[in-house]
């Protein structure tokens, strides 16, 4: 199975159709309600940077397997003014708005593979991955 | 070549000689009330015999009827359908009486029709669009009640998402009733929350804050495992704030610390005393 689903942000009702659009494809894949949990929240908070930082962006939903586990995937992408120091955007309290600073730092550490691709004035793409148990 | 007005003139006298017949046809492709139609068929009648040029009774027709058949269910495609099927009423007795007049003004008749149209939709997307904020509102304030639980205990049950909208009507009525019930204890309840995130913690710290700064303590109740598990990888610290699992915990904690005791087991009789202070 490799469905893929897609939802574009650019309010913060799709920040929650996001979330809602996460929850199904979670408990599709299997994951456990912690990890549902995990994973639903660095989607939201992923799309809120989107939605903050670049006004707009959109997600891809992947269901992908490796050998017998299932996961969740999701790509995160905008086409905003990127991030200059990605170090320090990571880094726990650091933010250049109004939020608590811990969204990207803190999706890191909720899901289990995360990679941050990000070019100064083209745009961010972060791509996270949530294995089941 | 004949005026616009003798052409308006012939398409006038049509329409209300044919009147019945018309009304019977149009009636029966746009499952409407005849006496609707009729009013509607009048209205426009009228509008012709004037020249078309002031409409406004004629809107308000139109826009009354998208207004009722929003309410009532009816698609928008069906709404405006009703309107269109005037001309399809109307084609039989152009194709009986055709002649140059008349079919220059049953081109000018369609024209009006589809007008008609196009605004009974939007007056349709319009009401819907009312309905729904309508029922947005009554969601944000049904979504948020704030009650006693004992006295000088107050507990906001929260349910859904929290977004910036809602925590601050959250907010605002929890300060007020701190204010009028002169309650010092306040129970934030999110079991009812499906994810907390960073902007969701946010705005609980700042509801937290700001009740204390009025001199009430709040307890935050409802932390499920997985919220507890994600607030923790989040890196969210609650700080001082007391936090419990349960609203029954939340509420135990704020008798004790006004000083009310809870006695007796569950087959006995509840008393409760409230130390004198």
């Amino acid at each position: 199975m490799n469905a893929e689903r897609e939802a574009a942000i650019a309010s913060s009702a799709d920040v929650v159709a996001v979330r809602r659009l996460v929850r199904s494809a979670a408990i599709e894949v299997g994951l456990s309600l912690i990890d549902q949990t995990k994973i639903i929240t660095a989607a939201s908070e992923l799309a809120r940077n989107a939605l903050v930082y670049a006004g707009r962006g959109e997600v891809r939903v992947h269901v992908v397997e490796n050998g017998s586990r299932r996961g969740l995937k999701l790509v995160v992408s905008d086409e905003g003014p990127g991030i200059s120091d990605v170090e320090r955007a990571l880094t726990d309290g650091w933010t250049t708005g109004t939020g608590l600073g811990l969204g990207l730092g803190g999706s890191r550490r909720l899901v289990d593979e995360f990679d941050l691709l990000s070019e100064p004035g083209k745009g961010t793409s972060v791509t996270v991955t949530k294995w089941a148990r | 070549m004949s005026s616009h007005a003798d052409v308006e003139r012939r398409l006038g006298e049509l329409l209300r000689t044919h009147e019945e017949q018309v009304i019977s046809r149009w009636t029966q492709s746009a499952d409407a009330p005849r006496d609707e139609l009729t009013e509607l068929y009048r209205a426009i009648l009228r509008a012709i015999e004037e020249g078309g040029r002031d409409l406004a009774d004629l809107r308000g027709l139109l826009a009354e009827l998208s207004r009722s058949r929003a309410r009532a269910g009816y698609s928008p495609a069906e709404t405006s359908k009703a309107v269109f099927g005037l001309k399809g009423a109307l084609y039989e007795i152009v194709v009986a009486h055709a002649d140059d007049e008349v079919l220059r003004g049953f081109i000018r008749f369609a024209r009006l029709i589809d007008d008609l149209g196009l605004f009974t939709f939007e007056a349709y997307a319009e009401a819907r669009e009312k309905i729904i904020m309508d029922q947005a509102e009554q969601l944000l304030e049904l979504s948020t009640p704030v009650v006693k639980l004992w006295e000088g205990i107050v507990a906001v049950p929260l349910i859904g998402t929290l977004d910036s909208a809602r925590t601050q009507v959250v907010m605002e009525k929890l300060l007020e009733t701190l204010v009028e019930t002169g309650a010092e204890h306040a129970v934030i309840d999110i079991t009812g929350v499906p994810a907390v995130d960073t902007q969701v913690a946010q705005h609980l710290l700042k509801t937290v804050f700001a009740a204390r700064l009025m001199g009430a303590e709040c307890v935050i109740s409802g932390i499920r495992p997985q919220i507890a598990h994600t607030i923790v990888t989040l890196g969210i610290e609650f700080g001082d704030i007391v936090t419990k699992s349960s609203l029954a915990d939340a509420l135990a904690h704020a008798f004790r610390r006004s000083g009310v005791q809870v006695s007796g087991g569950p087959a006995t009789r509840v008393t409760v005393r409230a130390e004198q202070a």
